[in-house]
């Protein structure tokens, strides 16, 4: 056989290669180490704190002008703008009818009067967020106690959290929050003093009220719906907090399920 | 030397002209700026030294801290005052003017920081 220096480099090299390559294939496909892409999707965590809330929406059906009062009271809290219109809106928990708060659950031959309620919605903060995994600049992220923030001085406005968001939860600031309209009405009628604003080019959205949480108030929609028992806030994680006791007897919906997300709202119809 | 009666003047009223700035006094250029300290609070969260060159980190940590760890909003000075951990909520409560205590050095340095962007200033000051 004809052997010369050249051929006999090549067959040193795919030696080589293959004596590194093939065992640690084989190692870690034989052992299950490899995994599909995505792994296994993860579970609510059953330990530690996560913050969850009950929509009651008859209650919010008996009241009317609740919901108003819920959503007043969030955005003059968190000083968020109102532009006046649809396109511009920014909105951390606000009323749509239930066609489009649950677009996955069957719309055929319902009561009319299923379509007449008022229900109000807000971020889901879901244990399995897709606005943080979209996120390239980490500016929103889970927190251990099951609320997902968002840090306004990262965002980039990329909107890939919005675009990510199923439940349309995020709003993105196209124009001042600081401004005024063409009549000289400021977009924010009055300025909270203990919270800042956003500013343009920024993505906004509920916080489920972190700041208030942590001087030991409850939320401040909870707190507006407090008299009529319309929302149920509170530790999910915790058997003798009020929301699990509500959760354990009273049957609840989330918003579209079967995405994995595991929302931490839950609605009594 | 060649031409000696035009040289030596021009190259005088060069060094002049070029040093002007370092002999003459009336220029305000090299004054430090004095920015306004509070008049009821003794003692800051740190000591000025660090405060003078560190703030901007402080503040960075303290929003990491609290917005994605849960870290405490408050904190206590060395003498053992309480304050909060928030530039609108904590350091305007005793720096309470703006335009007389952060602009006057961010101005002087031509540094100019997004903070008022979004968060509140005192409405006093303003």
């Amino acid at each position: 056989m004809d052997s010369n220096r050249r051929d006999f480099l090549k067959l040193a090299g795919l030696t080589a290669v293959a004596g590194v390559a093939i065992p640690s294939a084989f190692g870690s496909l034989l052992k299950g180490e490899a995994m599909a892409s995505g792994g296994p999707e993860p579970v609510a965590k059953t330990t530690g704190k996560r913050y969850g809330m009950v929509i009651d929406v008859k209650k919010f059906a008996e009241n009317p002008g609740l919901a108003e009062k819920c959503i007043n009271a969030c955005h003059t809290n968190h000083n968020v703008p109102d532009f006046g219109n649809k396109k511009d809106e920014i909105k951390w928990i606000w009323v749509d009818s239930y066609e489009h708060v649950f677009p996955a659950d069957s719309q055929y031959k319902r009561p009319d009067n299923l379509y007449k309620l008022p229900i109000l919605t807000l971020c889901n903060h879901c244990d399995n967020p897709p606005c943080v995994r979209a996120c390239p600049t980490k500016a929103t992220f889970r927190k251990k106690d099951g609320i997902v923030g968002m840090d306004y001085h990262r965002c980039i406005g990329c909107r890939f959290c919005m675009a990510a968001c199923p439940y349309g939860a995020r709003s993105f600031n196209w124009r001042d929050p600081r401004g005024k309209d063409a009549n000289g009405r400021p977009f924010i009628k009055a300025e909270n003093p203990q919270y800042p604003t956003r500013m343009r080019g920024v993505v906004e959205k509920c916080n489920f009220c972190t700041e208030r949480l942590a001087i030991g108030k409850i939320p401040a929609c909870v707190e507006a719906a407090a008299e009529a028992k319309g929302l149920i806030f509170g530790d999910m994680n915790d058997p003798n907090a009020e929301i699990s006791q509500v959760l354990k007897t009273t049957y609840t919906i989330q918003r579209n399920p079967a995405l994995g997300t595991h929302p931490s709202l839950f609605y009594i119809i | 030397m060649y031409g000696k009666q035009r040289i030596i003047p021009a190259l005088i009223l060069f060094v002049g002209v070029m040093t002007y700035p370092i002999w003459s006094s009336s220029s305000d250029a090299a004054k430090a700026p004095k920015p306004e300290k509070p008049k009821d609070y003794k003692e800051c969260v740190a000591p000025a030294q660090f405060m003078r060159t560190t703030h901007m980190k402080l503040l960075n940590d303290w929003r990491d801290d609290i917005l994605r760890e849960g870290g405490s909003r408050t904190g206590h000075t060395a003498d053992g005052t309480e304050f909060v951990r928030s530039l609108q909520n904590g350091c305007m409560k005793c720096h309470s003017n703006k335009k007389k205590f952060c602009d006057v050095c961010h101005t002087y340095t031509s540094v100019k920081p997004y903070c008022w962007d979004c968060h509140l200033q005192p409405k006093e000051a303003m």
